[in-house]
């Protein structure tokens, strides 16, 4: 099915207003995308409509919200490919999939000089959890180097191995410099080695189908907010078995079984990872979003950001004294770029007063930052309403920042 | 647009590229580093100080076209004053880039003025703010890392 990308714009009504009265070119996906009316409409027909609390009311209400809450877990589990819709448990976003990973299934799995695999290109989401628990337990942390066009070194991957791997955690795809990662061949090596492999699909969920049982990684984390669904809620997918093996990272109402002060025991997976009333509304509106995306197609959204991204990296090569950090030759739809003796900060507010959102700085990856000899970078990020006008203007944009600083 | 020209007027442009009394004193009387983890800006400021007046400042670093032009301005301004008129040069100068335009700030002011436009940008402030609180915690013998976070 062909997919007019043009008139799906007008599904996003936060699109239509301007940026110090201009026009509003948004350019930030990778930070957070817009959402479809019908996502900002379902999530304000749940609370007219259908607001309770899940999985304990006994009326029809309570079972309505109980029921929608539910569907999206299902409508998830099918659109990763997913083997069990209880391998889909609901957190805050990927930056609390992988605390909780680390936490839970780290905490009880590893110990002193045990070792965790992170790559160069991590976002901060995917180290901190992972130093907080080396120290906690003693382990260490193995850096995965990356090459100059920013791709995984494979070589020097498959020789961080020892007996003490206990992890590989890698970015599906590098919010810095759009590089995707080829985590299948990185997964089928880990296992070679017998070592599980957490998967941060952040920047690569919302742009690309996604096969979690093709990949078989052991989890598979991702936010709702990078894909068109509201804030506030993301996914941690988990092989049943190794979430089976894993305590509960937080503890409360709905996480547990029975409670007596002599002792608790546990719900099943995955409410045992669930405690607390959660984010109901954000919940459904996630999975309104999801059949949007479904129904455009993840295949039509990976092929028309591509085009983008080839049309704008041809465009921003051809400025004199541009160079864009990060020449993978897989990559999502990030273009992180350098102006020569112009601070991207500079850029970005020179850009924002042309009505131009792009994002200026480390990108919350200061290791990439420093791999780089850079303080920081400018980035335009695409999503599926943006076309070639948006990179024609951003295009515009540079150019007058030159004239400011020529 | 207008704010975007007032931001990057000739004379913040031309500091920026061109920043007044950068480097380091040999024997400063005060040395400081301050840092905007956000924008990744860092400066070194060195001070020599005799009987209550700033003779002389040297700073150092790198960082946007804002954080450098307001440092080199800086060093321009105060170099020569007392610390009571220092104080009251930077309360003046805080309170104008972050409320804008204020005809008495600016004629107290002078050259720093030009500054007056980073208040349209909030998330500037910090960039125009950073070599003088650095220089406020150099002299004040604040032992803590200035950092704009």
């Amino acid at each position: 099915m062909k997919i007019d990308f043009k008139t799906l714009r007008a599904d996003f009504p936060l699109l239509k207003q301007t940026n110090r009265g201009k026009p509003l070119v948004y350019l930030d996906n990778s930070a957070t995308n817009q959402k479809p009316r019908c996502v900002i409409d379902a999530i304000s027909h749940y609370y007219t409509h259908d607001n309770a609390n899940i999985h304990r009311g006994v009326y029809e209400l309570s079972e309505r919200a109980t029921r929608e809450y539910e569907k999206t877990r299902v409508t998830i589990k099918s659109f990763i490919n997913a083997k069990h819709a209880h391998e889909i448990v609901f957190v805050r976003g990927a930056t609390e999939g992988i605390n909780l990973v680390a936490q839970s299934y780290g905490r009880t799995h590893f110990k002193v000089l045990d070792e965790i695999m992170i790559s160069t290109m991590e976002h901060h989401s995917n180290i901190v959890p992972w130093q907080m628990l080396a120290d906690q337990v003693g382990a260490n942390l193995r850096i995965i180097p990356i090459t100059d066009d920013g791709e995984i070194d494979m070589d020097a991957y498959q020789k961080l191995f020892t007996e003490r791997t206990k992890m590989v955690a890698i970015a599906h795809a590098s919010n810095a410099l759009g590089t995707v990662n080829p985590i299948k061949e990185m997964i089928r090596i880990a296992h070679t080695h017998d070592v599980p492999v957490l998967v941060d699909g952040a920047q690569a969920f919302p742009h690309m189908p996604v096969d979690v049982q093709d990949l078989d990684c052991d989890f598979y984390v991702f936010s709702s907010h990078k894909a068109y669904g509201p804030t506030g809620i993301g996914v941690l997918y988990g092989k049943e078995k190794l979430l089976e093996s894993m305590p509960p990272y937080q503890g409360g109402g709905d996480m547990i079984e029975s409670v007596t002060f002599a002792k608790t025991t546990y719900n099943k997976v995955p409410f045992r990872f669930e405690a607390g009333t959660p984010d109901i509304a954000g919940v459904i509106g996630f999975g309104v979003a999801l059949a949007y995306l479904k129904n455009i197609g993840m295949d039509n959204i990976a092929a028309h950001e591509q085009e983008l991204l080839n049309y704008a990296t041809q465009k921003l090569s051809a400025i004199p004294e541009l160079k864009i950090i990060g020449v993978a030759k897989n990559k999502v739809g990030v273009i992180s770029f350098v102006l020569k003796d112009v601070h991207p900060h500079d850029i970005g507010t020179v850009l924002d007063a042309h009505g131009i959102a792009i994002r200026a700085g480390h990108h919350c990856a200061m290791p990439v930052m420093e791999r780089f000899q850079l303080p920081a970078t400018v980035r335009a990020s695409f999503g599926l309403y943006n076309n070639t006008a948006d990179i024609d203007a951003l295009v515009t944009g540079l150019q007058e920042v030159q004239r400011i600083f020529k | 647009m207008a704010g975007l020209r007032e931001l990057y007027q000739e004379v913040i442009v031309d500091h920026s590229k061109h920043p007044r009394n950068f480097g380091e004193l040999d024997n400063p009387t005060f040395r400081k580093d301050g840092f905007n983890p956000l924008c990744g800006d860092k400066l070194t400021l060195t001070i020599s100080e005799n009987n209550n007046v700033i003779e002389q400042i040297r700073f150092q670093g790198c960082g946007c076209a804002i954080s450098v032009a307001s440092a080199s301005l800086m060093s321009e301004a105060l170099q020569g004053k007392s610390r009571t008129e220092i104080n009251a040069i930077f309360h003046d100068f805080h309170q104008l880039v972050t409320q804008g335009h204020n005809t008495i700030l600016e004629i107290r002011l002078g050259k720093l003025a030009i500054l007056a436009g980073v208040a349209e940008y909030p998330a500037r402030v910090k960039c125009a703010t950073l070599a003088w609180h650095t220089l406020n915690a150099a002299i004040t013998g604040d032992t803590k890392q200035v950092s704009t976070e």
